[in-house]
C-alpha cells in the first residue's frame, strides 16, 4: 500500500529524519516505537502533508502514486489518515458540520453520493459507538475545551467515519484512562480489514496488547534501527531503548 | 489643490444646492423641523468637512469622496420588483419598507401594522402627521452642532424610516428596512434620516440594509436616532452590502432610559468609502448596551467603524465587539471610545476587537480610548490582530477539506462570534450564505 524510501527530512534546517525505509501492504498492522524527539511524529506529518517539513531526498509512494506530490487533502481523499498526537482546537466550527463536509468532501471524491443530514446523522451514530463517544461532543466545537482523553477519541471516531486505507495513529493511547483505552483498541480492531493498514506510533506495549501488530520498527535518531515481530515490543518494555543501542554496538563490534 | 481649499471647494458646492433644495420642499419648509435644517446647513457651512489633521479622521482619507461633485438626489422613478426582491431578507417580505435615493416608495413596500398605535412609516408623512413625536424626538440625539456629516444629513433630512412603538406594546415581527441606491441613471447624494421611538415597556426588531443598483459613483450619508425608553428593548441590525462605487457615511446615536437593552449587530461588506460613527448614550440606571460588528472587505476597500458608549449613570452594562476579516489591500479602522462619567459608578463595560489580515497589504488601525471618570468600574478592552490559525488550516485539509474551503470554514467560524447574536434566524441564515459566497472570493 506505502512504500517509503530512504525518506530524509529536515525542519528548519535540523536534519530529523535520516533514511527512513519502510513498506506496509494492505491489512498489516506496523507500530513504530522509538524515544522522544526521535522523529516518529515527524514521519506521521510528512506523510500527511504538513508543509513546515522539508523533504531533502527519498520518495514515497502510496498505491502506486507519489504520496509527497499530493496536497494534504487529495492525500486524505485518496485515504491517508492520521490521528494527531495533538489534535488542534477549532473555536467556533461544529464538531458534526466539519466532519459531515470532510466526509462528503471524501465520498465525492471517490464518486459517491454526498450523504444528506439524516443519512450522516445515522451514520455517525453507529460510528460513535464504536469508541463509545460521548453524542454530546458533536455539537460542541473541534475538539474545543475537550479533555484530553476526548480528544483522543475524537481522532478515532473520525477514523470510524471517514474509513481511510492508510489510518496513522500517532500516540492515540497517551491521554486515554485503562478502560478507554481498552474501548479505543476495540473500536480499532473492529476497522482493521484486508483492505486497510494501520502504523501505530506509541511508547507502550500496553496498546500493542489489545491492537496486536504485525511488525514493530524502533526509530532511533531518525532511522528504524530494529525491526521485528510484536515480541520486539515486549522486549522493548523489559530492556529499554539501551538494550537495542548496546546490541547494535555489540554487533558492530562482533 | 490641496486638501484644504478642496474640502472648502467641495463644501460650498453642497451649501450652495441648499436653497434649490429648500425651494423644491414646497409647503413642508413651513414645518418646524425646517428651522433645524436652516440651523444645520449654517453649522455645516461652518464645519466644513473634516481633514486628516483632524484626530478622529486620522485613518481615513475622505479625498477620493471630496472630489466628486454629487448633486442632490432627485425623487427616483420606481424600480422593478424583482430588483427589489433579491435584497429581500428571508420571512421579512410582509414587514418591509423601501426606500429608493432615500425616499419611501409605498409602492415597494409592504407593511401591515400588527398592533394598535405602532406606526412604521416614512419620515416625510411623519413631518406631517406626527408633529409631536417629531418635536420631541428628531435631531435631539444627533449632534448637527458638531458632527460635519449630521450637520450635513439633517440639512438635506427629508425623508428616511420612522417608527414609533407605543407602551407597553411589542412588535412580533421584525421591521425590515430596505435602502436601495439606483444611480443607474447617475450619481447622487442622499440623506437618509431615520428615527425610532421605544416607548416604556415595548419591544422592536428592526433590520436596516442598504444596496446599490447600476454603477456610477454616489454618497449616502445616513442618519439614525433611537430613543429607547424606561425598560424598552431594541435590537436593531444594520447590513451594509453597497457596491464599490459607494461612499457611505453611518451615524447613529441612542439614548437609553432606566432598564432598557439596546442591541446593534452591524455588518459591512460593501462600498468603497465606508465610515460608521455609532454612539450609544446610557444615560440612566441600570441601562444595558451591547454593539457588535462585522466586517469584510478586500481590494481597496476601507471600512472604518467609530464607536463611542456613553455611560452617564451607575449600574450600566456595556459590551462591544468588534470583528474584521481584511483581504488584499483594504484598510481597516476600529475606535472604540469609553465614557464613564463620574456619577456613573458600578459600570461594567466590556471592550473587544479582533481582526484577521489575509494579505500582507490589509491593515487595521485600531485604537481602544477609555476615559473613566469614576472609580468603582469594571472596565476592559483588548485588540488582537493575526492571521487564520495554520494548525487549524492543516487540520481541516488533513480531513479531505480542500485548501479554499478550509480557508472559509475558519473565516465564517470567526465571524460567528458576532453572528450568533443576530436573533432572527431568518436573518442570520440569509446572511451566512451571502457571507460564506464572499469568503470564497476573499
Ligand atoms: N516545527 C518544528 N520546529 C522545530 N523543531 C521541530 C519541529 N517539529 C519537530 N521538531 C523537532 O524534531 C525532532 C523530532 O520531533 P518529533 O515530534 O517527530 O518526535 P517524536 O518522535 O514524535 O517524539 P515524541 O515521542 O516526544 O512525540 C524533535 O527534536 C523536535 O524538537
Ligand atoms: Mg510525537
Amino acid at each position: 500500500m506505502i512504500a517509503i524510501k530512504d525518506l530524509k527530512v529536515s525542519v528548519e534546517g535540523n536534519r530529523i529524519l535520516k533514511g527512513v525505509n519502510l513498506e506496509i501492504k494492505a491489512g498489516e498492522v506496523h507500530a513504530i516505537m522509538g524515544p522522544n524527539g526521535s522523529g516518529k511524529s515527524t514521519l506521521a506529518n510528512v506523510l500527511a502533508g504538513r508543509e513546515d517539513y522539508q523533504v531533502d531526498s527519498g520518495e514515497v509512494l502510496y498505491r502506486g502514486k507519489n504520496l509527497l506530490e499530493m496536497s494534504p487533502e487529495d492525500r486524505a481523499r485518496e485515504g491517508v489518515f492520521l490521528a494527531f498526537q495533538y489534535p488542534v482546537e477549532i473555536p467556533g466550527v461544529s464538531n458534526a458540520n466539519f466532519l459531515k463536509t470532510a466526509l462528503n468532501e471524501i465520498r465525492q471524491y471517490r464518486g459517491l453520493e454526498k450523504l444528506d443530514a439524516m443519512e450522516f446523522l445515522s451514520l455517525v451514530k453507529e460510528r460513535m459507538q464504536l469508541v463509545e463517544m460521548d453524542p454530546k461532543l458533536l455539537n460542541r466545537s473541534v475538539n474545543e475545551g475537550f479533555s484530553g482523553g476526548e480528544k483522543k477519541r475524537n481522532e478515532i471516531f473520525q477514523l470510524a467515519v471517514l474509513e481511510p486505507a492508510l489510518a496513522i495513529m500517532d500516540e492515540t493511547d497517551s491521554g486515554l484512562d485503562i478502560d478507554a483505552l481498552k474501548i479505543v483498541a476495540n473500536g480499532v480492531n473492529k476497522l482493521r480489514g484486508k483492505d486497510r493498514a494501520f502504523l501505530v506510533i506509541t511508547h507502550y506495549q500496553r496498546l500493542l496488547n489489545y491492537i496486536v501488530p504485525d511488525f514493530v520498527h524502533v526509530l532511533v535518531d531518525g532511522k528504524f534501527v530494529e525491526s521485528g515481530g510484536k515480541e520486539l515490543a515486549l522486549q522493548l518494555e523489559e530492556h529499554g531503548y539501551d538494550w537495542i543501542k548496546n546490541e547494535r554496538e555489540a554487533s558492530v563490534t562482533m | 489643490m490641496n486638501e484644504l481649499n478642496n474640502n472648502v471647494d467641495i463644501k460650498d458646492w453642497y451649501v450652495s444646492h441648499f436653497q434649490a433644495f429648500e425651494n423644491s420642499l414646497n409647503g413642508s419648509s413651513k414645518a418646524p423641523f425646517h428651522q433645524i435644517r436652516r440651523s444645520a446647513i449654517a453649522k455645516f457651512a461652518d464645519l466644513g468637512f473634516p481633514g486628516r489633521r483632524d484626530e478622529e479622521w486620522k485613518y481615513t482619507n475622505l479625498s477620493a469622496l471630496l472630489k466628486h461633485k454629487f448633486p442632490v438626489a432627485a425623487r427616483p422613478a420606481s424600480l422593478p420588483a424583482e430588483t427589489v426582491r433579491q435584497f429581500v431578507f428571508k420571512g421579512l417580505a410582509e414587514n418591509l419598507l423601501v426606500f429608493v435615493n432615500g425616499r419611501y416608495s409605498k409602492a415597494l413596500s409592504n407593511y401591515r401594522a400588527s398592533a394598535a398605535g405602532v406606526v412604521v412609516d416614512s419620515l416625510e408623512n411623519a413631518l406631517k402627521n406626527r408633529p409631536e413625536v417629531i418635536e420631541r424626538y428628531l435631531a435631539k440625539y444627533a449632534p448637527f452642532e458638531e458632527e460635519s456629516f449630521v450637520a450635513l444629513n439633517t440639512a438635506f433630512a427629508v425623508d428616511g424610516a420612522f417608527i414609533y412603538v407605543p407602551d407597553n406594546v411589542a412588535v412580533e415581527q421584525p421591521v425590515h428596512l430596505l435602502y436601495i441606491s439606483d444611480v443607474s441613471a447617475g450619481s447622487h447624494f442622499a440623506s437618509p434620516r431615520n428615527l425610532i421611538v421605544a416607548g416604556r415597556n415595548s419591544q422592536v426588531k428592526i433590520v436596516e440594509s442598504y444596496h446599490g443598483v447600476g454603477e456610477s459613483p454616489y454618497f449616502n450619508n445616513v442618519v439614525t436616532e433611537a430613543a429607547v425608553n424606561e425598560n424598552a428593548r431594541v435590537d436593531h441590525i444594520r447590513i451594509q452590502d453597497e457596491g464599490l462605487n459607494a461612499y457611505h457615511v453611518y451615524s447613529l446615536e441612542t439614548h437609553q432610559q432606566q432598564n432598557s437593552v439596546y442591541w446593534m449587530v452591524n455588518v459591512d461588506m460593501g462600498g468603497a468609502l465606508v465610515r460608521n460613527n455609532l454612539t450609544l448614550t446610557l444615560d440612566a440606571e441600570n441601562c444595558e448596551g451591547h454593539l457588535l460588528g462585522f466586517y469584510m472587505a478586500n481590494g481597496k476597500q476601507h471600512i472604518d467603524n467609530h464607536t463611542a458608549i456613553d455611560h452617564a449613570k451607575p449600574n450600566c452594562f456595556s459590551n462591544e465587539l468588534y470583528k474584521g476579516i481584511l483581504g488584499g489591500k483594504a484598510k481597516g479602522v476600529f475606535n472604540g471610545k469609553i465614557f464613564v462619567r463620574r456619577d456613573a459608578q458600578k459600570t461594567n463595560a466590556y471592550q473587544n476587537n479582533k481582526a484577521l489580515l489575509l494579505s500582507d497589504d490589509a491593515t487595521i488601525n485600531s485604537k481602544p480610548q477609555l476615559e473613566i471618570f469614576a472609580d468603582d468600574v469594571k472596565c476592559s478592552h483588548g485588540a488582537t490582530v493575526g492571521q487564520l490559525d495554520n494548525e487549524a488550516l492543516f487540520y481541516l485539509r488533513s480531513r479531505g477539506i480542500p485548501q479554499d474551503q478550509a480557508n472559509s470554514i475558519l473565516q465564517h467560524a470567526f465571524a460567528n462570534e458576532v453572528f450568533e447574536h443576530i436573533t432572527i434566524a431568518s436573518v442570520r441564515e440569509h446572511l451566512e450564505e451571502i457571507i460564506a459566497e464572499r469568503f470564497a472570493r476573499l
